[in-house]
């Protein structure tokens, strides 16, 4: 009997000694951020392990932005999340209040550790000659981009092209709906996200020209093949900032609010920044941009606040039920 | 009264309710958190009207389409002796299997304008996906398996004694099937008909890849539903799908009552 109860008192000593020695957070990320989170988490790991003396295990979770943050108002335990836009942890603040409405100016860089840009991927040779944003919305040009009402990722791409009409034309709103229109008229498939979108463009041989986020257009030509396709960077392009955040509710509860926090900290290490810039999406550090200048070509690039107000204008005028975009397609 | 019967209505009762009844109510619950006239003026929108226009009718043709085929499928399978009928059998069911964002995406390689299919209409100048069309293709796809199975059985059971005497007494081929084979089918391809139908109207993840989703020609409402949910509208969302839940629900009440008529009209005569 003394013997039993020894071992039982071994075992839950190892036990408790073993939940303290480890932490397992949950990441809930948009759909292209899968690899990048791999090797980052794997460098976390690495660090807290030797800084903290704690073993981290980080889940994944990954699907359309929007619907990840549904999953995490709805109940879902993400530690972090880590969008492709603001206007979801927005959400998820005011919804769901389970992070601060300022969440997004507790991190540097708008909580942006990484951005992109919107740019266009064409078939080799660029036989249409596109090279920038008037191109696309030219009679006979065949343009391939999501849905914006179901995509977060592709409300980026709609707003870069809303901004280049904008500072063309001197801010007259009047010539950037005109634009916008004609450039939605040669769009003759609106997929309900990226991947579906790529996937018209690259496999059903649709379309000339798709607009793409720079990191998943790097990524294409990789896999697609270099002699099928080619980048084209604009003249002016939007900074797209997909932001993280921590889940003050569910760190608390779960009692992990120091590994997440260190997790989110971790973004704007040298380490972390190399591991954004291999994955193609264009580094905040000003050190580590100054080693990629080759890989990312130089664009002028415009914020949402800068141009829209930030999201929560953005989405209510463009986006809403009734709003611009749908303009596009009520006035056939 | 056999016995058990309230044990059993208990059962059922409570199984039902936690299955089907409490998440449909949730859906009510949720859409009353809209004003009449704020439910009114979602579901009446032009783009909604017109995604109904298309779901409630491409599913009722992919349902008609399958009624037809789907009777010959099973009449092969069921009447005819030939190598590879198990193999042809066991195809019927893979629809049912395969995830429905393969069989889109599948269907939309196949007929798209580069496809196998897409490849040989083109030039006669018919699209189908990302048309309207493509969307009938997808519920026709996945709609199969519900009648040639509720088909199957019963036309199994028939008694080909019945065809016999039938003959002996001088009737044609013809109207051997339609005067004593069709009206013993009926009952069970209303039900196959039912199925498919209540089926397409719900399909989402093969549709959504050959519908091309312009807004007012190809967007079906489980679409809008998303789309309404992406802005975090979950009363608009569910007003949506209101509708088409008390639709559905009539169609397939009306559907029920047409399939008591033929079976009480066949048994009495």
């Amino acid at each position: 009997m003394h013997g039993l109860r020894a071992v039982l008192g071994v075992v839950l000593a190892f036990a408790a000694s073993a939940a303290l020695a480890q932490v397992t957070l949950l990441n809930v990320s948009y759909d292209p951020t899968r690899e990048l989170y791999q090797e980052f988490n794997a460098a976390f790991a690495k660090h807290w392990e030797a800084t903290a003396g704690q073993k981290v295990i980080v889940r994944q979770s990954h699907g359309g932005s929007g619907k990840q943050g549904r999953s995490v108002i709805d109940g879902l335990q993400a530690d972090v999340v880590t969008l492709a836009l603001a206007y979801d942890i927005d959400e998820i603040a005011e919804r769901g209040k389970l992070l601060p409405a300022d969440w997004q100016k507790r991190l540097p860089h708008n909580s942006s550790p990484y951005t992109s840009t919107i740019v266009f991927l064409v078939r080799k040779g660029n036989p249409k000659k596109i090279a920038d944003w008037d191109d696309l919305a030219k009679p006979g040009i065949s343009v391939i981009t999501p849905n914006p009402k179901t995509s977060g990722g592709a409300r980026w791409n709609y707003l870069a092209a809303w901004g280049h009409a904008l500072k063309k034309s001197g801010g007259d709103e009047q010539k950037a709906k005109a634009f916008v229109t004609a450039l939605y008229k040669n769009v003759p498939v609106l997929d309900s996200g990226a991947r579906g979108a790529l996937t018209t463009f690259a496999e059903r041989g649709m379309g000339d020209v798709f607009i793409s986020w720079e990191n998943e257009a790097f990524l294409a030509v990789n896999e697609l093949g270099k002699d099928k396709f080619e980048l084209v960077v604009p003249s002016v392009s939007i900074l797209a900032e997909p932001p993280v955040a921590l889940v003050d509710k569910v760190v608390d509860k779960k009692g992990t609010r120091k590994a997440a926090e260190a997790y989110l900290k971790f973004w704007y290490t040298a380490e972390a920044q190399e591991i954004a810039a291999k994955h193609y999406y264009r580094p905040v550090d000003a050190e580590i941009v100054a080693r990629h200048v080759s890989k990312f070509p130089k664009v002028s690039l415009f914020t949402i606040d800068q141009v829209f107000g930030g999201w929560h204008k953005a989405q209510k005028i463009h986006f809403a039920d009734g709003g611009v975009f749908d303009q596009i397609y009520s006035r056939k | 009264m056999l016995p058990g019967f309230e044990l059993a209505l208990g059962f059922t009762l409570l199984y039902l309710s936690l299955v089907v009844l409490v998440p449909l109510s949730a859906v009510f619950m949720k859409s009353f958190s809209l004003t009449f006239g704020n439910f009114v003026e979602t579901v009446s929108a032009p783009r909604v009207l017109a995604s109904f226009r298309l779901s409630f009718g491409a599913s009722l043709a992919a349902a008609l389409v399958n009624s037809v085929f789907g009777l010959l499928v099973a009449w092969v399978l069921v009447r005819y002796r030939f190598p590879g009928r198990k193999l042809l059998d066991a195809l019927v069911d893979l629809p049912f299997a395969l995830p429905t964002a393969v069989a889109g995406i599948a269907l939309t390689s196949l007929y798209a304008a580069n496809g196998w299919i897409g490849g040989l209409l083109e030039p006669l100048g018919i699209k189908v996906a990302f048309t309207p069309l493509g969307v009938l293709v997808a519920l026709v796809f996945i709609g199969l398996p519900f009648v040639v199975r509720t088909v199957q059985p019963v036309l199994e059971d028939l008694e080909p004694e019945l065809e016999d005497a039938a003959a002996t007494l001088g009737a044609t081929r013809w109207q051997i099937f339609t005067r004593v084979i069709f009206p013993a089918l009926l009952p069970a391809l209303l039900t196959g008909f039912a199925l498919a139908f209540a089926r397409a109207l719900g399909e989402y993840g093969s549709v959504i890849f050959i519908a091309g989703n312009m807004p007012m020609v190809s967007e079906i409402t489980p679409l809008l539903i998303i789309t309404k949910l992406e802005q975090y509208d979950y009363a608009g969302a569910t007003a949506i799908a209101v509708v088409m839940l008390v639709t559905s629900f009539a169609l397939l009440l009306f559907i029920n009552w047409l399939q008591w008529r033929t079976r009480k009209h066949s048994d009495t005569r």
